[in-house]
């Protein structure tokens, strides 16, 4: 409509702040979403804790001098439920936002305005991990509130292993959205993921229980990894060289793998 | 002559052994509506979409205000505003929020309001997308191609799926639009909406132009026949099949006569463009009057058979586009 705006090259990045706060608040209407993200690991905490007989009651029949003496079962579930929330926005949420707007051809629409097609991308990685930063501090206060669990004996340990358990399911998340055709087929590959993940993190055996087996298995998973890792930093002295290196690999493996094989149509 | 705001040239675009666009070449004029007609698979969105550089052509060149946009995509995309053959927001936003973050992306864009107002949205604008209709999805999107106040603005099918009465309602806006300096690249397969609309237009058909020009010129340059339907009661039928019959052999400007398949009745009679002529005084003298007369408007689609050989045949394109007005 003005004649004499002359051709510019655009900013690629303009409007990413409108776009952002946009996104969060179209987002936070579908209620499922900030529900699985925030909510549902520290339902699961409740659950277990008050519905299963027994969690509540410091265990006595751990010799003496075991780490594990003393503490109730709820307390060592701890680290598990804080490993699902690492995953499960990175992993059910932003992958089926992602593969919707593809599907629909959001990302299409957006690559014919000034706005890169990556800011939509970017302002779901941001709204998720924050998703997953709220879920991670309700499951911490209810845990403190709700079944009085120790603080970490290695916070840093603890603190590095959420940091890398994050970014090593962020990054699985995002080659799910990169290569997820449609919304069904990238909730069909998240679930696919996660439910094993789930396992192997401890969901039905927590920390000192779970089979030597499936740990050994499980630490080569991220989520696995990021379980054992936190199980380490928060009741017991070592430090977690193999889990914490193998939440590294993942992530610099899977985010180029990903950026490469991101399709936008 | 004033620059072209669109160039394409020689444009060639294939995927794999399917070749989508042989050779397209057109040219579009500054504060024109420039159609692109062809039948389904022609090959229009991938000309508009190598155009507005979301595909790599495989020859030719595109140019939009002077900028190669397939060497460099980001350069017109402030100044061109594209609305795609599908809707594409999410469910849940809404029309004000959709057309607030669209504006955010621009460096000068119009005003929401202004034109909320304009594509009559302004009842809508706290409604999701997802609840809309039809035609007011549509209307967003033509809303959210012109938020960034562009120079150009591509029409993708822009009423296809539309009843007719918002297909019409979408049109007046088209030309409401265009009387606002945006010139506009609209790609449809509805002839009658080309007719209506474009300035001027190319035909495509499998990836080529077959015929490019006005309208009007494009009709006219058709041969010079017209022909002239006329129906008569049973009764009256033969003696006015011999009376016409009479002056095909008689007349210089009548050529045939013939009884097309059809309405019961009916003689459609060919000849020069002064056939009404002869044929009136003709009855008039027997005092043979029929039921109804009607003159054989031509169209695109007489254009369009008389380039491919082949009729345009559209599923959802209406019955009688081809018949003219009763007169």
């Amino acid at each position: 409509m003005t004649a004499i705006a002359p051709a510019r090259p655009s900013a690629g990045w303009r409007g990413f702040g409108r776009l952002l706060t946009t996104e969060a608040k179209v987002w936070l209407r579908d209620y499922a979403s900030p529900f699985f993200g925030i909510v549902f690991p520290t339902i699961i905490l409740l659950g277990v804790g008050y519905f299963i007989p027994g969690m509540r009651d410091p265990i006595l029949d751990a010799p003496s001098d075991s780490v594990w003496y003393g503490l109730t079962p709820i307390a060592t579930f701890l680290p598990t439920v804080l490993a699902m929330a690492i995953g499960t926005a990175a992993l059910t949420v932003m992958p089926v936002t992602v593969a919707t707007y593809r599907e629909k051809g959001v990302l299409r629409r957006l690559s014919t305005t000034p706005m890169r097609p990556q800011g939509i991308v970017a302002s779901h990685l941001i709204i998720n991990i924050v998703t997953t930063l709220v879920g991670i501090a309700l499951a911490l206060v209810v845990a403190q509130v709700a079944f009085g669990v120790p603080v970490p004996t290695q916070l840093g340990v603890v603190v590095l292993a959420a940091a890398l358990g994050l970014c090593a399911m962020f990054a699985l998340g995002m080659l799910v959205a990169a290569v997820a055709p449609r919304a069904s087929a990238a909730n069909a590959i998240a679930m696919s993921i996660y439910f094993p993940m789930l396992l192997v993190a401890g969901l039905w055996t927590p920390g000192p229980i779970m089979p030597e087996l499936l740990r050994q298995i499980g630490q080569f998973t991220p989520l696995g990894a990021a379980a054992q890792a936190l199980t380490e930093g928060w009741f017991e002295s070592g430090f977690p060289t193999l889990q914490l290196v193998v939440m590294a690999v993942y992530t610099v493996v899977l985010v180029p793998l990903a950026v490469r094989l991101f399709r936008w149509t | 002559m004033t620059q072209p705001v669109v160039e394409v040239t020689n444009l060639r675009k294939t995927y794999g052994p399917k070749v989508a666009v042989d050779d397209v070449t057109f040219a579009v004029r500054p504060g024109e509506i420039f159609g692109i007609l062809g039948p389904n698979g022609a090959g229009k969105t991938t000309t508009v979409e190598t155009l507005a550089g979301l595909r790599r052509a495989d020859g030719g060149t595109v140019r939009v205000l002077g900028r190669d946009t397939q060497r460099d995509p980001a350069a017109v995309k402030d100044l061109l505003g594209v609305q795609l053959q599908e809707a594409a927001l999410h469910d849940k936003i809404t029309v004000g929020e959709a057309l607030r973050l669209f504006a955010g992306f621009y460096p000068n864009p119009a005003d929401p309001d202004e034109l909320l107002a304009l594509l009559d949205l302004t009842e809508h604008v706290d409604k999701q997308f997802g609840r809309l209709s039809g035609g007011q999805k549509q209307r967003l999107s033509i809303a959210l191609a012109l938020i960034g106040n562009p120079e150009v603005a591509i029409l993708d099918e822009l009423t296809t799926g539309l009843d007719p009465q918002a297909r019409r309602s979408t049109w007046d806006l088209v030309e409401r639009v265009r009387d606002t300096g945006v010139t506009i690249l609209l790609v449809t397969h509805f002839m009658e909406e080309a007719e209506r609309l474009c300035d001027r237009l190319v035909v495509i058909d499998a990836g080529r132009v077959v015929a490019d020009g006005t309208p009007s010129g494009l009709i006219a340059d058709l041969d010079t026949d017209r022909t002239v339907v006329v129906r008569f009661t049973d009764d009256a039928h033969e003696p006015a099949r011999a009376v016409l019959d009479r002056l095909a052999a008689e007349h210089p400007d009548v050529t045939g006569v013939a009884e097309p398949n059809g309405v019961p009745g009916e003689i459609a009679v060919t000849g020069t463009p002064r056939v009404l002529f002869a044929v009136v005084p003709a009855l008039a003298a027997a005092d043979l009057v029929p039921d109804d007369v009607r003159t054989v408007t031509r169209t695109l689609e007489d254009v369009f058979l008389a380039v491919t050989g082949r009729t345009y045949d559209q599923d959802d394109e209406p019955a009688h586009a081809a018949e003219g007005d009763r007169s």
